[in-house]
Formats: structure tokens, sequence, C-alpha cells
């Protein structure tokens, strides 16, 4: 069974669902694979929780929902309190380790990432913290393939924007020491 | 993306609703009326970017009944005429989808379901509107409604409303919910050539109304447009065979009545889509919507752990599909019905089925999210002990 459940989570303004949408992206149009991506948030425009669940597949994905997640990537404090707890047993946890100070230590594999402090340190553009997890998402675990996702970041953001958003991809990328694959 | 494009042939990674403005572009959709609302409005919007490039009209309105009436107008025109909105809406056009009924009105109403009663919860989807969308109107009447399972039948099932609103003179309803309007999947748009798309019949001119004798065809009469030089009488009172209003015979109300009712279940066969895969079954899971999804997962768990189960998923709700409930129940031992609420459609399925097997209603672990097939098979077992 080649079905991956990811849960993306931040508070809203962090591009959350974006990083998301994205991902189904890179999957469905570049990588040849299926995938669903659903998505919740509160009412307020920034400040509010915001999520997206993503399922990848070699095959049709039949059930939609993301209920134990082999994935969470997690952008604030609130999305450990939230999601936490559905992580399967040997799940991986990636945090933004600006905006979470304090991860859950019984999680079977935890990353680590400084991707606010990069994006504002040494990309000037805090936005951008949501692509940085991207990249070390994409270096923790193959779930769609590199070339993919800098295709669907290229689509999603607009040309101005691009190399920002590719340097981003690749500063998370690089800050993962110790991939699992 | 798409920009001026009718058809936006190729695969897609799309929204639901987005998919659902695509269908009704490619089905020829020429106006579109609406009045934001959550989870609808990426309906509306991707339509009033959209429909321009393609020639086509948008109209915001004030609110959902003017933006109703506006599409029944536009439709009377001779346009291809769609409006969105979610159950809130619903509520406050049923006045107005009567008139559409009565008129012989072919319109869609895109229905994107959200957790209720009253303003409820905007951004979840909840099936609460089975039953109002085809008895919230006074009167005795039929209407049709297709429930869609996944931003690809959000596209296809929209071309299909157009194709069954324009072929039959009647409003058709798309039965979304929250959840598959903002769900984003694999959406592939065929060539234009591909997708079966009928148009109204339009009479050829003529200045007597009483000339003609078609209105209320149970055959499906042609319908005149405003402008186009005939000459007719549009009612939503009582009317007879000529169009004319006639509030005084008992037998032109019991055709009034009867008439557009026969139209549609004499084409029920081509109208009800149901897919069916229970054959060797002795338990089989009926569903709509997005729940189907559930369904299919839950039939597989089951069938791994040697319960011989089956599926069924009405796609078309309304006219509602009782022969095929009835062929089910008389093959099998056990039917579970499965909703996203507290059994809307519960009540129709048992009535064709409890004569034949066991029947039981199984809504979700927590109303709004749709089942989780392990939560299915559990209960199942329960059930079955």
């Amino acid at each position: 069974m080649t079905r991956t459940e990811l849960t993306i989570a931040g508070v809203g303004g962090q591009g959350s669902i974006l990083a998301g949408t994205v991902l189904g992206s890179a999957a469905v149009t570049y990588d040849g694979k299926y995938a669903v991506q659903t998505q919740a948030y509160s009412s307020e425009l920034r400040g509010g929780y915001a999520a997206t669940w993503v399922v990848v597949s070699d095959e049709p994905v039949v059930f939609p929902r993301v209920t134990r997640p082999d994935i969470l990537m997690a952008q604030a404090q609130d999305s450990i309190n939230r999601f936490s707890h559905t992580l399967k047993p040997d799940g991986i946890l990636i945090v933004d380790s600006d905006m979470v100070p304090t991860p859950p230590d019984n999680i079977g594999h935890i990353f680590r990432i400084p991707a606010t402090s990069i994006a504002r340190n040494r990309l000037k553009a805090p936005v951008t913290a949501n692509i940085i997890m991207l990249g070390a998402l994409c270096r923790v675990r193959r779930v769609v393939s590199r070339e993919a996702l800098e295709k669907a970041i290229v689509d999603a953001v607009s040309k101005e924007q691009e190399q920002l958003n590719l340097d981003a991809f690749n500063l998370g990328f690089e800050a993962v020491r110790e991939p699992m694959d | 993306m798409g920009r001026g494009k009718k058809i936006m042939t190729g695969t897609h990674f799309m929204m639901g609703n987005l998919a659902c403005a695509e269908g009704a572009i490619a089905a020829g959709c020429e106006f579109v009326s609406g009045y934001p609302i959550t989870p609808a409005s990426e309906v509306v919007n991707r339509l009033a970017k959209r429909l321009p490039e393609v020639g086509g009209i948008f109209l915001q309105t004030e609110d959902e009944i003017a933006a109703i009436c506006s599409a029944i107008g536009a439709s009377w025109a001779g346009q291809k005429a769609l409006t969105a909105t979610s159950g809130p809406g619903i509520s406050l056009m049923q006045e107005n989808i009567g008139f559409a009924v009565a008129t012989e009105t072919p319109l869609v109403i895109v229905d994107v379901q959200r957790l209720g009663p009253s303003t409820g919860a905007p951004s979840v989807g909840l099936a609460g509107d089975m039953v109002q969308v085809a008895r919230g109107s006074h009167g005795d009447y039929q209407i049709v409604a297709l429930c869609p399972e996944s931003p690809q039948e959000m596209f296809d099932l929209t071309v299909r409303a157009f194709h069954l609103a324009e072929k039959y003179r009647v409003p058709v309803f798309l039965l979304a919910d929250a959840f598959v309007g903002h769900m984003r999947e694999q959406v592939i748009i065929p060539e234009e050539k591909q997708l079966e798309i009928e148009s109204r019949k339009i009479p050829k001119g003529g200045n007597d109304p009483m000339d003609r004798q078609d209105f209320l065809s149970v055959d499906v009469a042609p319908m005149p447009v405003f402008g186009r030089g005939f000459k007719a009488h549009v009612t939503s009172s009582c009317h007879d065979e000529h169009g004319m209003r006639n509030l005084s015979d008992p037998e032109v109300m019991h055709r009034y009545i009867s008439r557009p009712i026969d139209k549609i279940l004499n084409h029920r066969d081509d109208i009800i889509q149901v897919e069916a895969d229970y054959s060797g079954a002795s338990i089989v899971l009926v569903s709509y919507g997005t729940v189907g999804r559930s369904a299919r997962a839950a039939a597989h768990l089951a069938q791994a752990q040697g319960l011989r189960t089956g599926n069924v998923r009405l796609i078309t709700c309304w006219p509602f599909p009782d022969r095929e409930i009835r062929q089910v129940a008389e093959s099998v031992d056990f039917i579970v019905v499965l909703e996203n609420n507290r059994g809307q459609l519960y009540p129709y399925i048992k009535a064709e089925a409890a004569h034949a097997c066991r029947i039981e209603l199984l809504g979700p672990e927590t109303l709004g999210q749709i089942h989780d097939p392990e939560y299915i098979l559990a209960r199942i077992r329960e059930m079955i002990k």
C-alpha cells in the first residue's frame, strides 16, 4: 500500500494550505500520482487555525480524509496541540522550531527546522517559511519528487517571486541533516 | 490558467467548486447570477472571472432571491442559466424554485451544502438539504438532483445537470457539500466533442398562443424565447395546454400538477444514475455524495475480512431511485444506509427496502465529517452480531 497521509497546520497567514496545495499539485501534475487535498480554517483572516490534509498515493484515492497521518508538518504550537495526537505511532513530525518551542517528546521522529528565522534572516522574506518547510519535507521523505515540487512551486507563485521561493525550498532541503530515506 | 478558453481540456489538480464552474462553462452556460456564501463562493467567483472571457454574463445580485429570479429570467431569454449557493440561500430561493418548476424553466442550481440548521457552521459540509431541494417549495412537483463524490464529478455532473435541465425543462440541483466543494483532486476535462449536452428545443414563430397545445407536455414542449417572435403566455399559476391561465377547471388543475411530474417520472430511466457493485453480497452499503467514498473503502475492508459486502451509490437522488433500491433489497439480507446527517433519505430508502431485508441507518461518528471506514466496519460487526 502506497498511501501516505499528511497534515500541514499552522495559523492563518503562514501559508499552510498553500503548502498542501503545492504538494498535491506536484504529485498529480508532475509525478503521475494521485492526491486529494482538503482543508479547514477558522473565520479569522490571520491568527486563527489553518490546516490542510493531503493524501498521496500511487493508486486512485478512495477514502479522502486523513485520519492517522504519517507526517505532521506543524508551523505553530497550536498545531501540535490540535493534531500531534493523530500522528501514527512511528509518524514523522516536522516543526518550525521558531514557532513550536516545545514539541512533544513521545513522537517517532522529530525534525526541527528553524524555518521562520531562515526565511527572515537569509531571505528577508518571512512569508517563505511554508516553502522552506516543504523543502525540509522533501528531504525527510520523498512523498513527491524534488523536481515535481519545484515545478509546482513555480506554478503557484508569480514570476517575480519564483527564484525567491525556489531558494526557500532549497534552504529547507539543506536544513535537514539526517534524512530518513 | 485557461484564460479565454471555453473548455480547459486536460488534467488538473483542481478544487471541486472550480471544477463545477468549469463544467458550467463547458456545458455552454451563458448566464450566472449569485450572492456570495461560504462554502459556495468559489463557484461564483470563478464564473464572475470566466464568463466575460467566453462571452457570457455574470450578475452579482443583492440577495439569493434576486439571484434565482435573474437566472429564471435569463433562461426565458434563451440562455443556459445557473445560480450557486448553500443551504441558507436555498431556503430563500424556495418560493422561486416552485416558480421555475411551474413554468418548466431549465435551470441549474448548485447547492454546496453546509452544516445547519440556520447559519450553522459555514465551512463544514453536511448533507442537510437532501429533502429541502425536492420538497421545500409548496405544492406537488418533481425536480432532479445529482450528488457528486469528487471534484471530477463536480465537473461531470454540472455538465449533466445542464443536459438534463435543458432536455426536460426542469430545475436541476447539483447537491455538493463543503467537503467536496473545497477538495482538490485530479480533474480530467475532456474534449468538447466528448461531452453529452442537449439544448432545449425552440418553437418556430407564431402569433396566436391558442395555435399551440404543447404546454405541459409529458414529452417536453419546445420552449419559446422572449423576443424571438413567438407569442406565448407564461404563468406560474395554473395553466392549460396553451399556456393560458385557468383557475376554474379541476381537470386543468389536475393536468397542471400531474404532467410536469410525469414528464420527469416517465423519463426516470434516462435521468437516474446509480453506481451499483453488490453481486454476491449479503450486506450492501447505500450512500450518496462524499460518503460514497467512505462506503467504498469500508466495503473493501469488509471484503478483506470475509464479509460479503457491496455498495450502492445514488448519483441521482431525485427523482428518487425507488426501483433500484427495491432491486437491491430483494437480493441481499441487510442494507446499511450511510448519510452525513441524521437520516434524510433514510425514510425514502427504508420505504422501498423494509419489505425485503433488514435495513439500518448509520451516521458518521462526528456529524460533518464523513464516516471513517474502520468505524463503519466496526459498527456493522456489532449490528450483525
